[in-house]
């Protein structure tokens, strides 16, 4: 009874996960279809006869039907073919998977060091409501909501690169070390250790701590704003009052049956906002010069490239709507209470 | 006649709530942000020292001084005038996408909310799929195909950020539907559309206010974004974001270029989030933790 109740929930996940992919194929496809240009006369020239324009014109499957187009756009697209970049005359889907491993290492190591800061910051402005600690959580909150992020980033390059030294500069490696090791996984940081190389090791990480530090601060104000108010909640709870009177310590009430409670909403919004700092990576990618697929989609919408931004706009919600999906799926596995209720 | 002076009950709420909101020091710091942003917008032609579009290549890129307050750009344009014309640009941006943004949404959600059932599931199918999406990578997509310049950026970012509004006009729509006094107008032989419009969207409207006051420092910060990556006000138009992404060649020896327009972002945006937060707080003080 549980298992199909269960079971019947991810089903129904699954499809409105399945109709909003949809739905992101039908707006990249309109997107595509609203460009200036036409691509039969920028193919064949404006000077060619009416002939080979019908010609090319039905070449290009352009003389069909909308929803034909879309049915033939949809099946590429599924299968990973967004034609080809007009930029690097490559398929756009080995261009993404070449730049992609370099904006997964950003977010990652950006997540990680936002959630380990930002969770204790968050709890700690709960426990000590209006004492310094949700003071100090109140302001990044403020700063991290209203500061542009690529005004941080240079701000970070002028001081900790530029005057101070402390870090490594634009790019993901100084260039006399690149090319010396394999890629393997596509982190640097990884490949580097697997190869043994300290050197190249040491200098990944100078450069990755800048961009991840300030990708991380984002995360950190938006997680502890959301980690505060949930245990605030959580606190005010009759089983806590329970705890306390059993004699626990503070410590195991706050961080046992408080903070073990909150954990699967926490998990759920730490999924999303993993979705977030990719698309937030898009201007920090920029700034920092990391060639990851942030710094791609920029680059290929500055020289007009539509094959190659619709292809990135497209990956990138696809990313957003597993991450959405997977929450919604682990909710139930990691709450005990939605395994046992029947919604 | 005689007691004029006597305030009826609800003027006198209404003093008490101003006092209210005006004791709350950090919205006080948000209404005199965005005051001074107005300020800055309405009076720039007059508070600015120099025009911000001259170009003064003999004075290029001077630290800030006594002649130029936050030094000169790369065309030796002095940064305080632009800043505050830009300030135009920006408040420019945030009117014209709340004025777009907030009576779609609130139409969409209204209508899904009242309606329901089939015309529910299908707008809410709509406004989820938008929800989904990664907001500023769609308005990338959209301002490199309709071409860069600061209606398309304005038009992008309305087409990015209207289904938050359907969302929350629904939820109210889909309360004060069950409402006795919607059951009488409709008696009364009202029609859909005068019920939606004149009953339900007052109500609905305090919601979306909110939010709105909410979003606009996100607005802020996607335009001066899309502006940083050449998509939003082209030149010469100031522009903060546009004015940065100029600094940034310089930013070793000439920190002030790309430094000083983020100040402004930076202030317009906080003082966005305070007032919104305030007005939050004031119209639902349960929230209010």
């Amino acid at each position: 009874m549980n298992r199909s109740s269960f079971i019947a929930g991810a089903v129904r996940n699954i499809v409105a996960a399945a109709f909003t992919l949809l739905g992101l194929l039908i707006v990249t496809f309109i997107i595509g279809r609203m460009l200036p240009i036409d691509p039969v006369l920028a193919a064949v020239g404006d000077r060619a006869p009416a002939d080979v324009i019908a010609k090319a014109r039905a070449e290009m499957g352009l003389d069909l039907p909308l929803y034909r187009q879309f049915w033939i756009y949809a099946g590429h697209a599924v299968r990973g073919d967004f034609g080809e970049s007009v930029l690097t005359a490559q398929p756009v889907i080995s261009d993404i998977k070449r730049v992609f491993p370099a904006t997964l290492e950003l977010a990652t190591s950006a997540t990680l060091l936002g959630v380990l800061l930002g969770i204790p910051l968050g709890v700690a402005a709960a426990v000590w409501r209006g004492r310094w600690p949700d003071h100090v959580a109140r302001i990044f909150g403020l700063i991290g909501y209203s500061v542009p992020v690529f005004w941080l980033g240079l701000m970070g390059l002028l001081l900790f690169y530029a005057r101070l030294g402390w870090t490594g500069g634009p790019g993901r490696l100084d260039i006399y070390h690149e090319g010396l090791i394999t890629p393997v996984t596509g982190s640097i940081l990884i490949d580097s250790l697997l190869a043994g190389n300290g050197a190249v090791f040491a200098d990944a990480l100078r450069h990755l701590v800048l961009p991840a530090s300030i990708l991380a601060f984002f995360l950190l104000a938006y997680l502890s704003r959301m980690t505060r108010s949930f245990m605030i909640d959580a606190l005010a709870r009759e089983y806590i009052t329970a705890a306390r009177i059993k004699g626990l310590s503070e410590f195991r009430v706050v961080w046992v049956h408080a903070f073990g409670n909150i954990l699967v909403s926490l998990i759920t919004v730490i999924a999303l906002a993993y979705g977030g700092l990719l698309e937030g990576s898009v201007l920090t990618e920029t700034v920092f010069a990391w060639p990851g697929l942030g710094l791609y989609i920029t680059h290929s919408l500055l020289s007009a490239d539509m094959n190659a931004v619709l292809g990135g706009t497209l990956v990138v919600g696809c990313v957003f709507i597993l991450l959405n999906l997977l929450a919604e799926l682990f909710y139930p596995v990691l709450d005990p209470r939605l395994r046992r209720t029947q919604r | 006649m005689s007691d004029v002076l006597a305030l009826d009950p609800r003027s006198l709420r209404f003093v008490k709530s101003i006092r209210d909101l005006a004791r709350n020091r950090l919205a006080l710091l948000g209404f005199i942000l965005i005051g001074a942003v107005i300020l800055a917008a309405l009076l720039a032609p007059v508070m600015a020292p120099y025009s911000p579009v001259a170009q003064d290549l003999a004075n290029r890129l001077l630290p800030p001084g006594a002649s130029h307050l936050l030094g000169t750009d790369e065309l030796g344009r002095d940064i305080l005038s632009r800043i505050l014309f830009g300030a135009r640009t920006t408040l420019k941006i945030v009117s014209l996408v709340a004025g777009i943004v907030a009576p779609i949404g609130l139409l969409i959600g209204m209508s899904a909310g009242y309606f329901g059932g089939y015309v529910e599931s299908v707008l809410m199918r709509i406004t989820d799929v938008f929800l989904a999406f990664p907001k500023l990578i769609l308005a990338l997509a959209l301002v490199s195909v309709l071409g860069p310049s600061l209606d398309n950026a304005i038009v992008a970012i309305a087409a990015t950020s209207w289904p938050i509004y359907a969302r929350v006009a629904r939820a109210e729509a889909a309360a004060i539907r069950q409402a006795e006094f919607i059951a009488a107008v409709r008696l009364l032989g009202a029609s859909p559309a005068r019920i939606l419009l004149r009953h339900i969207a007052p109500l609905c409207l305090g919601s979306v206010v909110v939010r709105l006051a909410l979003d606009m420092a996100g607005v802020v910060l996607t335009a001066a974004g899309l502006g940083f990556l050449g998509l939003g006000a082209q030149p010469p138009t100031p522009e903060w974001g546009a004015m940065m992404a100029a600094g940034r060649q310089y930013l070793t020896d000439q920190w002030w270029v790309a430094a000083m327009p983020g100040f402004a972002i930076l202030g317009a945006s906080l003082g966005f989030n305070l007032l919104g937060d305030g007005i939050r707080d004031f119209l639902d003080p349960r929230r209010n933790q």
